[in-house]
């Protein structure tokens, strides 16, 4: 098959060898087709309406994030990882300051790693709000929807409460956070705690044992436990088929050891499976922000970082009025870290799997280099092999349910 | 089950592959080992399926690109067995322009992309690799970005010169 697929390159027809009678039809599935959800091309072979074999393309918006890093402060490379999983960012900065963290060898007040559960649980729930949302619009109906795109749109204004910014939101800093959280944004947090679980129901409703919904996803894109493995799948996909490996619970990053939650698994590894598994895991993300709501309560008030003032910005007043505050923030802002030399691999699990950080640092003010492990990307190369056979429609909805990202694809 | 040790994972290697691979570092616990280009294959073989070790989920494969080296290339492996929940960093270094590497496609189907991307980065080739094109790049892209050599930016701007920013 690689001869035909080289072809691509050289505008001659592809799949041409194992096609004599010349019956089959090439379909370009995107790039930019609305049901893709995202800049993925695949160019399919299809007899009517089932695929016979595909190939994906990928790279439309890569934007050598790995080669800019390499340029920059290690502070100013929060806002590239905001720019990969663009539906949780907040889940990508918090890795991206645990990693740093993690080579300075800064340890973070217990209140300020509540802080940061907090905000990593509410945005993965609002990325399986968009995933399930979504499939069930794939599937027909925009009923569920709605109601829960509504609870998205509050959990990206508890997130401009606490740092200004909704999709790409560069929050959170190294050593900690800019900022406190205000009474409005814990009280908006709680809104939300006590007000989504009843949408939650009422999408699980409408779709969990809906007839429509069943017939079109369970059984669709089954796939089994070793395969999953094979391909290096990770998170909800990973865990539909049956394997309970998520990192918050095999290796605790911060302080998720002392949450109390489960790690949802699926059976058959299908598109319902994943569904569910998805609305799982926003139940248990709930039951970890009540959590952390109640241990943030017995903490010291108003600590929202580490007190390390060669990383940590100071505050505004004494930059202007101190000499000593004036020099660090010098130092910070022009990345004039004394970074030791070391090569850490750092992971945490994004609303896609594990997302990994792999940093070499060797002592000057950017990484040597900076590796990151892309959920999305390496997810996405099981859908070609696994769509042949399967019907057109199928393969939309398993799009769906792999939940991939083009930013996170394509770094 | 006993948690794994970084010491028992070099004995157990040791009953195979004595002599034939160095530590490199253990920071934060995670084992690195250099391990060369003839036995990459069989070390990761032996990896993944030794009833002991179970090195079954590979998380990732890269590259660094280290101009100063004799050897400049190094790919690297991160393996996870998730049965022992411990992880193991597996370094090969590599010489010259166009250096060259079996293939881990043959023992997981997920390093078929990982591959292509490192490939697309930094010229590594795979051999045995099945479908070995650029992934994120366009296709007739004449470089592999990813090497030190290669500037971020065109080198002829005169704005955005190092020393106006302190660097």
């Amino acid at each position: 098959m690689s001869d035909s697929i080289s072809k691509i390159t050289n505008n001659k027809p592809i799949f041409v060898d194992n096609d004599p009678q010349d019956e089959l039809f090439t379909l370009n599935l995107g790039p930019t087709h609305p049901a893709t959800h995202g800049v993925f091309q695949n160019v399919l072979q299809v007899d009517g309406e089932r695929i016979i074999s595909g190939v994906s393309t990928i790279g439309y918006i890569h934007r050598a994030f790995e080669k800019i890093a390499e340029h920059r402060a290690y502070y100013q490379i929060t806002t590239l990882t905001d720019r990969l999983n663009y539906c949780s960012s907040p889940i990508n900065n918090m890795g991206w300051h645990m990693t740093v963290e993690k080579l300075l060898e800064i340890e973070l007040p217990k209140r300020v790693q509540y802080m940061r559960v907090i905000i990593m649980e509410l945005s993965r729930i609002a990325d399986h709000i968009i995933c399930n949302g979504i499939l069930g619009v794939d599937t027909g109906t925009f009923a569920g929807f709605i109601p829960m795109m509504v609870k998205r749109e509050f959990i990206y204004e508890i997130f401009e409460e606490i740092c200004g910014a909704r999709l790409t939101t560069n929050i959170g800093r190294i050593g900690g956070f800019e900022r406190d959280f205000n009474e409005t944004a814990f009280s908006k947090i709680k809104q939300f705690a006590k007000e989504f679980p009843a949408v939650l129901k009422e999408f699980e409703a409408l779709l969990e044992r809906n007839r429509i919904f069943i017939e079109r996803t369970a059984g669709v894109a089954a796939v089994d436990p070793e395969t999953a493995l094979s391909y290096s799948w990770s998170g909800p996909i990973l865990r539909a088929t049956g394997i309970d490996y998520d990192v918050r619970a095999n290796e605790p990053y911060s302080s998720y050891e002392e949450f109390d939650f489960e790690v949802p698994v699926g059976t058959n590894g299908d598109v319902y499976d994943r569904f569910l598994v998805r609305n799982s895991e926003m139940w248990q993300s709930l039951r970890i922000i009540d959590q952390a709501l109640a241990k943030i309560e017995k903490e010291p008030e108003g600590i929202f970082h580490a007190d390390v003032p060669d990383f940590y910005l100071p505050p505004k007043e004494e930059v202007y009025n101190n000499m000593e505050a004036l020099i660090y923030h010098f130092k910070i802002v022009m990345g004039e870290i004394d970074a030791p030399k070391k090569e850490l691999y750092h992971c945490v699990e994004g609303a896609n799997g594990e997302l990994g950080f792999y940093l070499i640092s060797d002592g000057g003010r950017s990484p040597y280099r900076l590796h990151f492990r892309r959920p999305s990307f390496i997810n996405y190369q099981m859908y070609a092999p696994m769509s042949s056979g399967m019907l057109l429609s199928d393969a939309i909805i398993n799009m769906s349910s792999l939940n991939v990202i083009a930013g996170e694809l394509d770094a | 089950m006993a948690k794994l040790s970084n010491e028992s994972i070099i004995a157990r290697l040791n009953s195979r592959f004595e002599g034939r691979f160095n530590q490199l570092d253990e920071s934060y616990g995670l084992l690195t080992l250099e391990v060369g280009k003839g036995d990459i294959l069989d070390v990761l073989e032996f990896l993944k399926s030794d009833g002991e070790l179970q090195f079954g989920y590979l998380t990732d494969i890269t590259a660094v690109h280290y101009p100063d080296l004799p050897k400049e290339f190094a790919v690297v492996y991160h393996l996870h067995s998730l049965v022992n929940s411990i992880r193991i960093r597996i370094k090969v270094f590599l010489e010259g322009s166009y250096p060259a590497i079996p293939t881990a496609t043959v023992l997981w189907n997920g390093a078929n992309w990982m591959e292509r991307e490192t490939y697309d980065f930094f010229g590594i080739q795979f051999v045995g690799h099945p479908d070995l094109r650029r992934i994120l790049n366009v296709d007739d892209m004449e470089v592999f970005p990813m090497r030190k050599e290669y500037p971020l930016e065109d080198p002829n701007r005169v704005d955005k010169k190092d020393y106006f920013f302190g660097r």
